[in-house]
């Protein structure tokens, strides 16, 4: 909340000069995040962003028309195999697959109204704005029908895992200026730099667009443990030995004293 | 009480992995065998990603094996050379078993193979088991002494090459017969994340014909050596040993294994096999039943 004071106030300083030179341009937003870094700790079972931000009008009039903001939240990209079970001879094993090589690994999009609603098709393929937009990039060369249907499945399978959401009415926009939205992160995320980009839209036309970056990490113990399993992988073993090993013991040691007495 | 699992990138309840691992400790302490056939799917149904269930299961066998282990060196219950050629086979075992895991998971296949694996195994061994101990039941119920085994190794096994005298066994036999064993076991380790003890068990009573005072002891000497191989090879290979939940679920097993054995001393083993028998049966049948069930979710994802 701290933050979004100092931009307002931000705002009401220096608003009067960036307004004098973007007199004739297109508006210009500001965006921020409630967090530049999630920390994900032992007790992590997800997070909420708070994205939100301010327009910036020319001549600080606001248009007659009210425009919408679309705030788009994405992970790093993964290269990925799908792989689809299909009943052969009475049981399920995978059957088919597909290569995506840029499939984010999180994606939510939130919007002021129904994207359909505000932008076309075309616009909303070259933005990536919605689920059925992703740029996924498959590597194999099949029908589309094919991979449509794998990407239904990848957007099904996240969409429960809450990695990839839709939320249409999330932003709220405040005397047409101030927006906000929350997203939920779940607690399945992976770590690595996540894009908050944010979209002005108005009869249809992107009219300014705006990326801050998030840090997704592991902190302290979690980031100890990861580092450790990757980096020095024999004293990983050694120490998850150790440990199996030690409590095994004590437990048989505490039990046969429990015994004698 | 949710805990974030480091390896596994997942949060978990805390407690319901302790009481878990609490509840295999407990069936382990009881029937003399590591358990691990009951974590690994356990852990998969509550949504652990396979391969980190697998790893992180042989770690938990491991520590619920140990004080026992110890036990039968103090009561000289081991065979210790029979063990050892049963320890090189398993961990020869364990090295094939991770290849073969990697060409499976290349292939998008794991999971079926292990769930066929499971079902196989289980239901072969439980239906042996079964069909034994109701058997022996049922005699003692007629007042009947059941007629004295004949213990005898298998013919295939005077076969095979070379012969080793076996002097706590008493058996006079070659060692690769122990060593191919405990190779199978190996790789059946690192697929199933089983110690394979209640496979092994039968298999040195009527293949090897090793006495059974020191069948148990000497298969959870070859179990503890096993997993600790399969522990450190699915720590260099898979990176899938997840630590924080093979501690929470050692603080359950090793509890619950020491509970396991005191009741194991009051009740007639005829009984605790009989009980066994169906719970080996039970999670054979539900692993059937999982492969022609519509799965909940028909695409998987793997990262390149």
């Amino acid at each position: 909340m701290t933050r979004l004071l100092a931009l307002l106030l931000l705002l009401f300083l220096t608003g009067p000069a960036a307004l004098a030179q973007s007199q004739r341009a297109a508006p210009v937003l500001v965006p921020d995040v409630s967090q530049r870094t999630v920390e994900i700790r032992f007790s992590f079972t997800g997070a909420e962003l708070l994205l939100f931000g301010a327009i910036l009008y020319p001549g600080g009039r606001l248009p007659d028309e009210p425009a919408d903001i679309i705030v788009v939240l994405k992970g790093p990209s993964q290269a990925i195999t799908m792989r689809e079970k299909q009943k052969i001879a009475g049981i399920w094993v995978n059957a088919d697959s597909l290569d995506f090589r840029s499939a984010p690994s999180f994606y939510a999009v939130a919007s002021s109204r129904p994207i359909d609603k505000l932008v076309d098709e075309r616009t909303a393929a070259i933005y990536e704005l919605g689920l059925s937009k992703l740029q996924l990039s498959p590597s194999s060369v099949s029908d589309t029908t094919e991979i449509d249907r794998f990407a239904r499945g990848l957007g099904d399978l996240k969409g429960r895992n809450g990695l990839y959401l839709e939320e249409p009415g999330a932003v709220e926009i405040t005397d047409g200026v101030l927006y906000r939205a929350r997203l939920p992160l779940s607690a399945r995320v992976v770590t690595g730099t996540y894009t908050a980009e944010t979209f002005l839209v108005q009869n249809g036309r992107v009219l300014a667009a705006a990326t801050r970056e998030i840090e997704v990490r592991k902190t302290g113990f979690e980031r100890l443990i990861g580092q450790f399993a990757q980096d020095h992988d024999v004293a990983y073993g050694l120490v998850a030995i150790a440990l199996a090993l030690s409590m095994g013991l004590f437990a048989g040691f505490v039990a046969g004293r429990i015994a004698v007495a | 009480m949710d805990i974030y699992l480091p390896i596994a990138n997942l949060s978990v309840n805390a407690l319901v992995i302790i009481g878990l691992g609490g509840l295999v400790g407990l069936l382990s302490g009881m029937f003399g065998v590591g358990g691990g056939f009951l974590t690994t799917p356990l852990l998969i149904f509550y949504g652990i990603p396979p391969t980190v269930a697998a790893a992180s299961a042989a770690t938990q066998v491991m520590g619920a094996s140990v004080s026992s282990v110890v036990g039968h060196l103090g009561r000289k219950t081991i065979d210790l050379p029979m063990g050892g050629v049963m320890v090189l086979g398993g961990t020869i075992g364990a090295i094939i078993g991770a290849f073969i895991f990697r060409l499976l998971e290349r292939l998008g296949q794991i999971d079926t193979v292990i769930g066929i694996l499971y079902v196989v195994m289980l239901g072969s061994i439980g239906i042996l088991m079964a069909r034994e101990a109701i058997h022996t039941l049922v005699m003692a119920r007629r007042g009947e002494r059941p007629e004295a085994r004949k213990r005898r190794h298998h013919p295939l096994v005077a076969a095979l090459p070379l012969r080793w005298r076996f002097y706590a066994s008493g058996l006079y036999i070659s060692p690769f017969a122990p060593l191919l064993l405990g190779i199978f076991s190996g790789i059946i380790t690192m697929l199933m994340g089983i110690g394979g003890g209640f496979i092994l068990v039968p298999a040195m009573l009527y293949i090897l014909g090793m006495s059974t005072q020191l069948v148990i002891g000497t298969s959870l000497f070859q179990i503890l050596f096993v997993t600790m191989v399969t522990t450190m090879v699915h720590a260099t290979t898979t990176h899938a040993v997840d630590l924080v939940l093979a501690f929470l679920l050692l603080i359950g097993s090793v509890t619950g294994a020491q509970i396991g054995g005191r009741i194991s001393m009051k009740v007639r083993p005829e009984y605790l096999r009989v009980a066994l028998a169906f719970i080996v049966l039970i999670v054979a049948i539900r692993m059937a039943l999982g492969l022609g069930w519509r799965p909940d979710e028909i695409y998987t994802v793997t990262l390149q």
